[in-house]
């Protein structure tokens, strides 16, 4: 019954919001830069365009498919500078269109979905990994390209469980971040059954790239016996230091060694080659889950614009939340979204630097709605309220 | 020394159809060459990079194979198993259809979202067509008047008039299409789509959706299940189709659309060949790195055969004239 008042619906917008041929389907994109804090190495460069070039490919990506239907996209680029007023750009960005990609930290995003102007637009989180904004401070106006830290925290613990190395030491960084991901390490271990025989907290405030090989092996000499060793270090700071120099040999996972991601550059399965090189020729580095996220956003839009032939808010919305929906992302499987709390559901891809190690969801790991449902906020435990309303 | 070859050839010819299928490697830069009777690896040869598409002249005097990391497209003697010349592809060639005239050859350029139009005999680029992202399906109407290609990423089939080398139509289809084929008639065009999991039948008249098939396989989730080369048997009873990573080949009906069988072959299957009475199916088992033979009339997969890395297309070659 839901369903057809869902299908009647879509078909009366179908009706009503036929593309006009010189109609632009505008997406905005929303950056709020943010101070980056030091970290022990010089080497890490974090390119000026993550996020955007993403978009900028799969505006590409779409205006491609447009162009047979009579369709055409364009991206609008606001960059806010450190202490700039992102809800200002953001409801000047909202008078232009509904659709608007935020990368930005969680409480931004919070509080640009909680705008009077966004009420009626449909915001993509490409950058914030807190499962909080999934949970609890969830919005109906909000969807998630970014894979909560829980998908991938779940990831490796399926990889753990898989592997049998179900006994974890976990060393964690002293920031915020770093402890968000404790947690949801924490959570997931006992969701799969891993055991963490101890976490431990990296203090250090001397420079590793001199002594890593006398500190990290008496660091971790008194850890009980461990599987794998777990890091939360999500910065990249002291985590490149331990491996090699712990006390014990173990395989590591979490920031370093294997890490589970929504991207990284070692994909080439499933087409993923085809993207890389696209994204390399344009941009002449290697894409990054943010720029991964960002391009999922904004084939989203197009996808639903192409199969509902409307750019209309309402019949493109209810597209990508029905059934119908189906994004080819270059992971094995259809990506759509969850009707919870709008989280896309994805494979998590865990890879170190040369190569994917696994892809979540391992074999094994069954679900009674969709295996990807084994990663992140699952449909019972969801504390989003304000999504399905 | 060649005329005792010869000779050998015809004795044996006259006993046995000794009929070859020849397997790409695409992470072998090889071509693996599988004896129909005696069911072995009996050549191997060498080819330029990434071996996908493959096709054979109508007369089967040359082999064309699309070298993708080499941007080319090679020309072999299929008897000394030497590339005779290599044809200007575009970037990125992955497959490829020969028009029944035996003159042109229509390229899909993954890599560029182009269409290329080659004559194999003054070897040179007639057209280039503009197309979907990541183009790879190709077809060709059996009165060769309309050439298909799909692209993976924009989802569309793009109709082309093969007079004017002009997109005529561009039909959506589901996710990530991979393979087109016309039916013996020319009255529909088949495309299945990979992550969508469906293959999309339209009445090439209308150029309108008519059918649309769906998989579905116990203890296997339908993610997995990922429809990409299919082939028909020219009595209209069966069209095979390979599904990817849920290693299997469904048996579909092409009267009622309707899935008849599920085989268990390889580990993510890809293409497959017929041998001439079409008896036999081999199939190419990307992940696994072998061909399985399926028995036709049986439905049952009787024989697996160890080939190069990562296996793709695959073609047949009658060595009896």
């Amino acid at each position: 019954m839901v369903l057809r008042t869902l299908v009647v619906a879509l078909s009366f917008c179908l009706l009503a919001h036929q593309i006009r041929a010189e109609e632009t389907i505008q997406i905005g994109y929303l950056e709020q830069l943010v101070p980056r804090p030091p970290i022990l190495s010089n080497l890490d460069e974090i390119p000026e365009n993550e996020g955007f070039a993403g978009a900028e490919i799969g505006l590409s990506d779409n205006s491609t498919t447009g162009k047979f239907l009579g369709h055409s996209y364009a991206l609008e680029k606001q960059i806010v500078e450190e202490g700039g007023d992102a809800l200002a750009a953001a409801q000047t960005m909202l008078k232009v269109s509904p659709y608007l990609l935020l990368n930005a930290p969680q409480e931004i995003i919070s509080k640009i979905a909680k705008l009077p102007e966004a009420k009626n637009a449909l915001l993509f989180n490409v950058s914030s990994r807190a499962t909080k904004l999934r949970g609890e401070a969830c919005r109906a106006n909000l969807l998630h390209t970014m894979p909560s830290r829980t998908m991938l925290s779940d990831a490796l613990a399926q990889f753990a469980v898989k592997k049998r190395w179900s006994k974890w030491a976990l060393i964690h960084g002293a920031y915020d971040a770093d402890k968000f991901y404790l947690t949801a390490l924490e959570k997931s271990a006992k969701k799969f059954g891993v055991t963490i025989v101890e976490k431990k907290q990296w203090n250090f405030d001397a420079d590793m790239r001199r002594n890593a090989a006398q500190e990290v092996p008496l660091f971790t000499q008194d850890l009980p016996n461990h599987d794998m060793m777990v890091i939360a270090d999500e910065r990249g700071d002291f985590g490149r230091y331990v491996i090699y120099n712990t006390w014990i040999p173990r395989p590591i996972a979490g920031s370093e060694g294997v890490v589970p991601s929504a991207w990284s550059a070692s994909v080439e399965q499933h087409g993923a080659a085809q993207l890389q090189s696209r994204f390399h020729k344009e941009h002449s580095r290697q894409m990054r889950p943010i720029d991964y996220a960002a391009w999922a956003a904004v084939r989203t839009v197009g996808e639903a614009v192409t199969r509902t032939n409307s750019a209309d808010l309402d019949a493109v919305k209810s597209y990508i939340l029905s059934d119908k929906f189906a994004l080819g992302g270059f992971k094995g499987r259809p990506l759509t979204y969850r009707k919870w709390n709008g989280q896309m559901r994805q494979p998590i891809v865990l890879s170190h630097a040369r190569a994917v190690v696994a892809i979540a969801p391992l074999d094994g790991f069954l679900h009674q709605r969709n295996e990807l449902d084994t990663l992140g906020l699952d449909q019972a435990e969801s504390s989003c309220a304000t999504f399905t309303e | 020394m060649r005329f005792v070859t010869i000779l050998a050839l015809s004795l044996f010819s006259t006993t046995v159809a000794a009929d070859e299928i020849w397997v790409t490697n695409e992470k072998d830069d090889t071509i693996s060459i599988i004896d129909v009777e005696s069911e072995k690896v009996i050549r191997t040869i060498e080819v330029g990079e990434r071996p996908r598409g493959i096709t054979f002249a109508q007369d089967y005097s040359v082999v064309f194979v699309c070298a993708s990391d080499s941007d080319t497209v090679q020309v072999i003697d299929p008897d000394t198993g030497k590339v005779l010349h290599e044809l200007p592809s575009g970037e990125d060639p992955e497959q490829f259809v020969l028009h029944p005239n035996n003159k042109l050859l229509y390229i899909a350029n993954e890599d560029d979202a182009i269409t290329t139009v080659v004559d194999v005999d003054e070897r040179r680029v007639i057209a280039q067509i503009d197309v979907g992202i990541e183009p790879e399906g190709m077809a060709v109407s059996p009165d060769g008047k309309t050439v298909i290609t799909t692209s993976e990423t924009t989802n569309m089939a793009h109709w082309i008039d093969t007079e004017t080398q002009k997109i005529i139509a561009n039909t959506l289809v589901d996710q990530r299409p991979r393979h087109a084929e016309f039916s013996h008639d020319g009255s529909e065009l088949w495309v299945s789509a990979e992550i969508g999991g469906t293959i999309t039948v339209f009445d090439t008249e209308t150029k309108e959706e008519k059918a649309k098939i769906l998989f579905e396989i116990t203890g296997v989730h339908k993610d997995k299940v990922q429809p990409v080369g299919f082939e028909k048997t020219k009595d209209g009873k069966y069209v095979f189709v390979a599904l990817g990573p849920s290693n299997h080949i469904a048996v579909v009906d092409p009267k009622t659309y309707k899935v008849i069988d599920y085989i268990l072959v390889g580990r993510r299957v890809w293409h497959m060949a017929f041998n001439a009475d079409e008896s036999k199916l081999f199939t190419t088992n990307g992940v696994s790195g072998d061909v399985t033979i399926i028995d036709v009339e049986g439905l049952k997969a009787t024989k697996s055969v160890k080939v190069g890395r990562f296996p793709w297309g695959a073609a047949f070659r009658p060595t009896t004239k």
